[in-house]
Parts: C-alpha cells; sequence; structure tokens
C-alpha cells in the first residue's frame, strides 16, 4: 500500500472532523443568538400578550442593561454585581416607564403606541450618549467565565457563550413554570387580555400589569447583559436584536412564549449557518465573483425570507393564539 | 324537486373541545323568511357566520343558487348575493349616514379601481342609496354622521346597507338587539315588507317577532337542529317547548 | 364643504409660499435654505404617500424607508453603470419600489395590526440590510452619484434653483393627483377599509387587492421621492433605509395630521425646521425631540391640520 495514499485519506479524513466541528460551532453560535432573542421575543409577546401593547422601547431597556452591566462591571470588578445593578436598574425604569406612560397607552391604538416609543428610543439613545459619552463602551468576559471548554476533543468553544445558552434555556424553563404552573400563568395561557375579564377574576390588574412589563424589562435587560461582552456597547445597540425579536416573535405566533423559544432558536440557527454556509454554497452553482456578492446579500436577508416563507404557510405563525 | 336557494348538510364547526354547531342540515326556499331560534351557545350565531363565509366549517358543504359556495371567502359570498347583518351594529361611524349606503352601493357596481372622478358626485352611486336610506325612513339623517344617529337608527341604517347590495339572501343576526319596543316594532314592519322579495334567515331571540314574521322556524340547542316547521307546528312541539320555550317564559 | 375650501387655500398659500422660499433666499444671501427646503419637499412627497395608506387606508406600515431608499439607489445604481437618461431614472425609481412594495405587500397584507406592523419593519430592516450588503455599490459607506438626471437640456437639475421647482412641481402634482384620489371610489373605498375592514368585506368588497394596489402605489410615489433625494444630495448609502428614517416620516404625518393631504406636507416642514434649529442650539437634540412626539402622540389626536379645520357642524 502506498504510504502516501493514507496519508491523504488521513488528511480527508480530518478535513471532515474539521468541517464536522465547524458546523457545532455555528450551531451552537445561532444558539447563542437564538436565547438571547428569545430574551427579547419572551418580553415582548408576555407584554402584548396580556396588555395589549406594541413597545419598540423594548430595545432601550436591553440597552439600559448592557450599558449598566459594563459601567457597574467597569467600576467594581464584579461581573455579578453588573448583572444585579443591570436587572435592578432595568426593572426600576420598566415600572417608571409603565407607571408614566404605557398606562396612558394600553388604551390607546396600535399606531399611538409606535409613535410614542419610537420618541422613547429617540430619547433613551441620547441619553446614553449624554451619559457615557458618544464612543462604545468596552466590556470584558468576566474571568470565571474566560476560556475555553472542549465541546468535543480538538474542538475548543468559548465558556461565555455556552454559559449564555445556559442561562437562557435556564430562563426558558423558569418562564415555562412560570406559565403553566402559576395563577399568572393560568391567565397568560388564558389569553387574558380584557381588564374587566381579570377584574372579575379578581385580579388587581393594575399590580399585574406592572409586574409583567418589570418582567419584560428584566428579560431585555439579561439579553443586554450578556450581549455586552460580545457586541459593542452602544447607543442604539438594543434596535437591530428588538426587530429581530419582532420576526421571531411574527414567526412564532405572537403571544406565544413556545412559539417565541422555538422561533428564536431557528431564527438564530439559520442567521448564523447562513452567513457561514451561503457564500461557498451559492459558489458550488455560480461564478465565485457573483458568489462572493450575493452570498453575503442573501445571508442578511435569510431570516426575513424565512418569516415570509412562514407567513405565507401559516398567517399567524408557527403557533397562532387559541381562541382567535 | 326544485333545490332551495340555500342548502347546507353536515354542517360542523368545532371550537376546540365545543361543538358549535354539528352536523347542521339547513334548507331555506327563495323568498321565505327562515327564523333560527334556540337558547344561548345554540350555535346560531356560528351558523350565521358559517354561511357568511366568515368562520370556515371543519366539515359539511354549502349550496347557494345551484353553486357549491363552501370554499369562497365572504366577499365572494357577498357578491353572489348574501348579505348580512351583524349582533352588534357595523357601520361606517365617520361616514354620514349617505356616504355609509352609498359605499354600500359601490360594492355591487363594478370594480372600484376608479381614482379620477369623485365619488360623493356619482349619481348611479347616491341615488340608490338615497332610495334605499328613504325606504328605510332615514332619508332625513343622510347627511348625519352614522356615529351620531340613535341605537335604533343605526341598526335602521345597517339594513340599508345591506338591502342596497340587492341581496338574494339576507343573514341577519338579532336586528332587534338592545332596541326598544317602538324601534322594535318598526324593524318588524320593514322585515314584514320585505317579504317573498328576498330570502332571509333571520336569527332573533324575540319570539313575537319570530312569530310574526317568519315562514318557517328552525329550533337549534347545543349546535344540533332539534326540530325545523311551521311556526304553529313549532310552538306546539312539546321537545322544542321542553329545551327552549319553556325557559324564554322567565 | 367649507372644510375642503379652508384646505383648498391652505393648500395654495402654502405651494406658493413654498415657490417664493428660492426668491427670499436669494435675495437675504441664504443659499442653503433652497436645498433645506427641497428636503423638505422631497419628505412632504414620501410622508403624502404614506398617508395615503396610513392615514386613509389605516394601514399602519412601518417600513417605508424602504422604498425612498429603493428609489435613490436606482438613480444611482444606473448613474453607477453610466445611464445618465432623466426619463429612466426615475422610470426605474418608480418601478423598482413598486415592485418591492407588491412583494412586500403581497406578504405583509395578508395578516393585520400589530403583525403588519412589526412585519413591515422587519421588511424594511431587511431592505436597508440589503443595501450595506452590496458591496460593490459601495456597501455601507453609499455610492456618489457623479451627476444628476439628465433630462437632455429639458431641465438641468445641476443647477439648484431648478432641481428646487421641479421637486416644487412634483409635490404639486402628487398632491393635486392625491387630492382626486382620496375623493374617488377609490379613496372612499379606502376610507371604509380604515373605517370597518369587517363591514367592507360583508358588503362584498375584495379588500385584499385594493389595499395591495395603494399600498404598491403608495411605494411607488415614495420611490420618486427617493429619486428626487438622489438628485439633491448627489449621494446615497443604507443610512436613507434606517428604520429610524420610517419612524420619522411616520412622525411627519402625525404632527402634520394623518388622513389629510396638507397635513404630511406640514408636518415634514415643521419635522425638518425643527431637526435644523434643535441640532444647531444642541448635539443631543434628540433628547428634546423625543418627549415632544410623545407628548404630540398623547395630547393632539389631529396635528396641525387640526388647527386649520372649519368648526364642526353641531352634530359632530
Amino acid at each position: 500500500m502506498d504510504p502516501g495514499l493514507r496519508r491523504d485519506d488521513n488528511g480527508v479524513a480530518a478535513g471532515r472532523a474539521i468541517a464536522m466541528i465547524y458546523v457545532i460551532e455555528q450551531v451552537l453560535n445561532g444558539a447563542q443568538f437564538g436565547v438571547m432573542l428569545f430574551l427579547m421575543a419572551a418580553g415582548l409577546t408576555l407584554i402584548f400578550g396580556i396588555m395589549n401593547v406594541i413597545n419598540l422601547a423594548h430595545g432601550s431597556l436591553y440597552m439600559v442593561g448592557a450599558y449598566v452591566a459594563a459601567a457597574v462591571f467597569g467600576a467594581t470588578g464584579s461581573f455579578l454585581i453588573g448583572l444585579a445593578a443591570a436587572l435592578a436598574a432595568a426593572i426600576v425604569v420598566g415600572i417608571a416607564l409603565e407607571v408614566t406612560l404605557f398606562r396612558t397607552l394600553y388604551a390607546r391604538d396600535h399606531l399611538d403606541q409606535v409613535l410614542a416609543t419610537f420618541g422613547l428610543i429617540l430619547f433613551f439613545n441620547e441619553i446614553v450618549r449624554i451619559l457615557f459619552g458618544a464612543t462604545a463602551l468596552y466590556m470584558r468576559v468576566p474571568d470565571f467565565l474566560n476560556g475555553r471548554v472542549e465541546i468535543l476533543p480538538g474542538a475548543p468553544y468559548p465558556t461565555y457563550r455556552l454559559a449564555i445558552i445556559a442561562v437562557g434555556l435556564a430562563v426558558a424553563l423558569l418562564l415555562y413554570l412560570l406559565i403553566a404552573r402559576t395563577r399568572i400563568g393560568m391567565l397568560i395561557r388564558a389569553g387574558a387580555s380584557n381588564r374587566v375579564m381579570l377584574g372579575a377574576l379578581g385580579v388587581n390588574v393594575t399590580l399585574l400589569y406592572t409586574a409583567v412589563f418589570a418582567l419584560g424589562a428584566a428579560l431585555a435587560a439579561l439579553a443586554g447583559v450578556m450581549a455586552g461582552p460580545i457586541f459593542t456597547v452602544e447607543s442604539g445597540m438594543g434596535e437591530s436584536v428588538l426587530i429581530s425579536a419582532f420576526v421571531v416573535i411574527v414567526i412564532g405566533g405572537i403571544g406565544s412564549i413556545r412559539g417565541a423559544f422555538v422561533a428564536a432558536l431557528l431564527v438564530g440557527i439559520v442567521d448564523a449557518t447562513g452567513r457561514a454556509y451561503l457564500r461557498p454554497l451559492l459558489a458550488l452553482f455560480t461564478s465565485r465573483a457573483a458568489a462572493d456578492s450575493a452570498g453575503p446579500a442573501l445571508a442578511s436577508m435569510l431570516i426575513y425570507i424565512l418569516m415570509a416563507a412562514v407567513l405565507f404557510v401559516r398567517p399567524q405563525g408557527l403557533f397562532p393564539p387559541r381562541g382567535r | 324537486m326544485v333545490e332551495p336557494l340555500l342548502a347546507t348538510s353536515g354542517l360542523t364547526k368545532r371550537f376546540g373541545g365545543l361543538v358549535a354547531a354539528n352536523d347542521v342540515a339547513l334548507g331555506v326556499e327563495p323568498g321565505e323568511i327562515h327564523a333560527v331560534i334556540g337558547p344561548n351557545g345554540a350555535g346560531k350565531t356560528t351558523l350565521i357566520a358559517a354561511l357568511a363565509g366568515e368562520l370556515r366549517p371543519d366539515a359539511g358543504t354549502i349550496r347557494f343558487a345551484g353553486t357549491d359556495i363552501s370554499r369562497l371567502g365572504p366577499a365572494r359570498r357577498a357578491a353572489l348575493g348574501i348579505a348580512r347583518s351583524f349582533q352588534i351594529t357595523s357601520i361606517f361611524r365617520e361616514f354620514t349616514a349617505l356616504d355609509n349606503v352609498a359605499l354600500a352601493v359601490q360594492a355591487h357596481a363594478g370594480h372600484s379601481f376608479r381614482f379620477w372622478r369623485p365619488a360623493q358626485g356619482d349619481a348611479r352611486l347616491r341615488e340608490p342609496a338615497r332610495a334605499a336610506l328613504a325606504e328605510i325612513g332615514l332619508a332625513d339623517r343622510a347627511d348625519m354622521p352614522a356615529a351620531a344617529l340613535s341605537h335604533g337608527e343605526k341598526r335602521a341604517l345597517e339594513l340599508a346597507m345591506v338591502l342596497a347590495t340587492r341581496p338574494r339572501l339576507l343573514l341577519l343576526d338579532e336586528p332587534t338587539a338592545g332596541m326598544g319596543p317602538a324601534d322594535s316594532a318598526d324593524i318588524v314592519r320593514l322585515l314584514a315588507g320585505l317579504k317573498g322579495r328576498l330570502a332571509i334567515v333571520l336569527v332573533e331571540h324575540d319570539m313575537d317577532a319570530v312569530f310574526a314574521l317568519a315562514d318557517r322556524v328552525t329550533v337549534m340547542v347545543y349546535g344540533r337542529i332539534i326540530a325545523t316547521g311551521l311556526p304553529e307546528a313549532i310552538r306546539a312541539d312539546a321537545q322544542v317547548r321542553r329545551a327552549y320555550l319553556g325557559e324564554e317564559d322567565s | 364643504m367649507r372644510a375642503i375650501d379652508a384646505r383648498g387655500i391652505a393648500a395654495l398659500v402654502c405651494l406658493t409660499a413654498l415657490a417664493l422660499v428660492p426668491v427670499i433666499a436669494a435675495a437675504a444671501d441664504a443659499p442653503f435654505y433652497v436645498g433645506l427646503f427641497a428636503r423638505v419637499m422631497i419628505f412632504a412627497i414620501a410622508a403624502l404617500s404614506l398617508d395615503l395608506i396610513l392615514g386613509y387606508g389605516g394601514l399602519v406600515s412601518f417600513g417605508h424607508a424602504a422604498y425612498l431608499g429603493i428609489g435613490a439607489y436606482a438613480v444611482a445604481i444606473l448613474s453607477f453603470h453610466g445611464v445618465t437618461n432623466g426619463f429612466v431614472h426615475f422610470a426605474a425609481a418608480l418601478a423598482a419600489a413598486a415592485v418591492a412594495a407588491l412583494v412586500i405587500g403581497i406578504v405583509s397584507l395578508r395578516t393585520s395590526g400589530v403583525y403588519f406592523i412589526m412585519i413591515t419593519l422587519a421588511f424594511g430592516q431587511m431592505v436597508y440590510y440589503l443595501g450595506i450588503s452590496l458591496n460593490q455599490y459601495g456597501g455601507d459607506d453609499g455610492l456618489s452619484i457623479g451627476r444628476p438626471s439628465d433630462f437632455g437640456g429639458l431641465v438641468d437639475l445641476a443647477d439648484p434653483t431648478i432641481l428646487y421647482y421641479f421637486v416644487l412641481a412634483c409635490l404639486a402634482l402628487f398632491l393635486c393627483l392625491g387630492g382626486r384620489a382620496v375623493r374617488s371610489r377609490f379613496g372612499v373605498l379606502l376610507q371604509g377599509v380604515r373605517s370597518n375592514e369587517r363591514r367592507m368585506v360583508a358588503l362584498g368588497f375584495p379588500v385584499f387587492r385594493y389595499k395591495l394596489a395603494a399600498f404598491v402605489i403608495a411605494g411607488a410615489v415614495c420611490g420618486v421621492a427617493g429619486a428626487l433625494f438622489a438628485n439633491l444630495t448627489l449621494f446615497v448609502s443604507p443610512g436613507i433605509m434606517h428604520w429610524t428614517r420610517s419612524g420619522e416620516i411616520m412622525m411627519m404625518v402625525i404632527l402634520g395630521g394623518i388622513g389629510t393631504l396638507l397635513g404630511p406636507v406640514l408636518g415634514a416642514a415643521v419635522y425638518l425646521l425643527l431637526e435644523s434649529v434643535l441640532s444647531r442650539w444642541s448635539e443631543h437634540w434628540q433628547a428634546i425631540l423625543g418627549p415632544l412626539l410623545i407628548i404630540v402622540v398623547l395630547f393632539s389626536k389631529s396635528g396641525l391640520m387640526g388647527l386649520i379645520r372649519a368648526p364642526r357642524p353641531p352634530h359632530g
């Protein structure tokens, strides 16, 4: 047997192994993006499902979380204190917004809600520029999550990103328990967006609304904190995530946490693998130059095309709200 | 045998575990007023919505004027001549009464891809609309915003709009709902005047109105038809009395 | 009837005032204002086109900046490939925006309410990302346009004053066409959809095709505004399609008066003048603009046009 040939075989096998590891990495990247989208989408869809309000400023709460965490982490050196401060700040800001503005907006039409929360975004984006300056803040990965874990032999993956996936899955589980096992969850499952009905059930509606809003704010801030070391912490950072979260909600079905979870992972993984593989895939069928230009363009549009495709088959999303 | 104007067979609609319409076979002859009565939750409004095309039934067929309309959407059925009123008055609140009816006329006056001539100056829309308003007794309210009309006038306006589409079959979901006795009597008189000109499926809780108007009565309980017949026969039917009419006395 | 007269007069006053801007700017030696008001009129056309579907049709479309960008990019890309003919430029801008609106409309109009808002916003973002990924056309950095659209000596858009009056003529044309359209059968139908779509369907209107037509018309007109914008700035970048731009166009409609024709024009003027004044006063002007917008939304339903509206009849 020719020793050279065997070496080639080994080379092919090694190449396959590397390609396989690369696929796993992309899927994990997608899952990590997906759970962050889920945290955003879950809050949005809860708030919409119960209060029937669309909140564009949800991305601002994500931004508040990231900024506060970056600043407090930088000042104290403790990531966990930064995280706690960020959640507390977002909950305070969320409650303040709910009490001052959203209570008025519940009774308004969606157009008014969109416009008023658009005004809020302009305000928040400028406030963080005033408080923290126009340049992006740097937030490092906390020491205890720094480094890499071998997910497969010879395939190290950043610990921090794995932690994000773990936290996201844990929060998803907690939300599931909240909805499946508690009284608030029962109301959410009933699709109770009716003040009169809730009042008749003996629920303190005002308090429930504030609590749900605060929960949504905390989820958004958690996503923002986790995003801090990966993306840049800058003014307007919450907006592209917000719009991606909208795509998730549309695909999953408005008001459905389960739908948000499935759709968030789907969107995250489709986005990550699309960015990694679309260009080489196109290169198989067209010229390299065409693939180089069309690949990234198509990859950036992929999740929207996915949304359009889902809507065409199921206009109400994958998990449509019951009783409508 | 001549086919009835409207005929359903095996019509079934479920909401989760609840069967709102269960194997419903309803026939409506041309020109007859066919009342559908039954206790709350019997599936009467579901039946109207299924006939109008707003709800897609889980099973069964609907034939209208000899063609299968089971798969047609509500706009297509309306274009074929099935018009409806809603339990909660459905009008264009910001429009004047006349504009409301003119828009109803427009729905059956060819396509609306007309971008140039003002609709408010179009006699082909305004004149039939004025006539319909006059017929219903709202001529002097023509230029009033619909939102400013009284409850009874709004119900009457909706009827005028529906009639202006010149339907062959009218689906009326509790036309006297929420009306005082005087307004209610006006509507009954008006519907009596339509008798013979078009077929009407009338869902109504007011038994006086039902027995004054109906040529035939169908009784629904829990999504099923338990009896169909002439008003006198229904009044005498023991099963109906037990299931429904007995409760109505309270 | 009196309201229509009052608004007709207001429209004439507005257009006359706009026509005088270059004269006054020349007299005051402040050519800056010619550019500013050209910009105002271009956004007025964009806001006007949005108001057709938003104010008259009740369709809360949150991706309107996409059509502005598509119109502008049509001109820039044709210029990039050496096509300078103005008729081709404007036809391409209109057609490209119309096709995009058709595709986006077919998907998004299958839904309604808050779904529709989120989907139009998402598609707007998609077009924005598409612009960024077009590396051969400058990607994130944008694309410069060598010369304005060439109408073969008919009009010379390189001259700022002529460009200004060209934009004014377009605005006047769209105001006039819009004035006819909203009173026509089509316009009345749209307002019926806004008022009570379920009733429209029950009356027998196949509403989808009419909503789609309105959506495409609005997109096409906004595409023309984009072509004008490209001629004004001689530069396009994905920034023109950013989702906040869609929000701004919507704000212009609300500020001026939703469901009116002149309202979006006034709204565009107020918004851009406010931006111009506030931004000279402080770099953090958006911290003031944001709350200002919230106050307008919460406390003024009818915008500036509410001030010009004739007294309501006693029954109203």
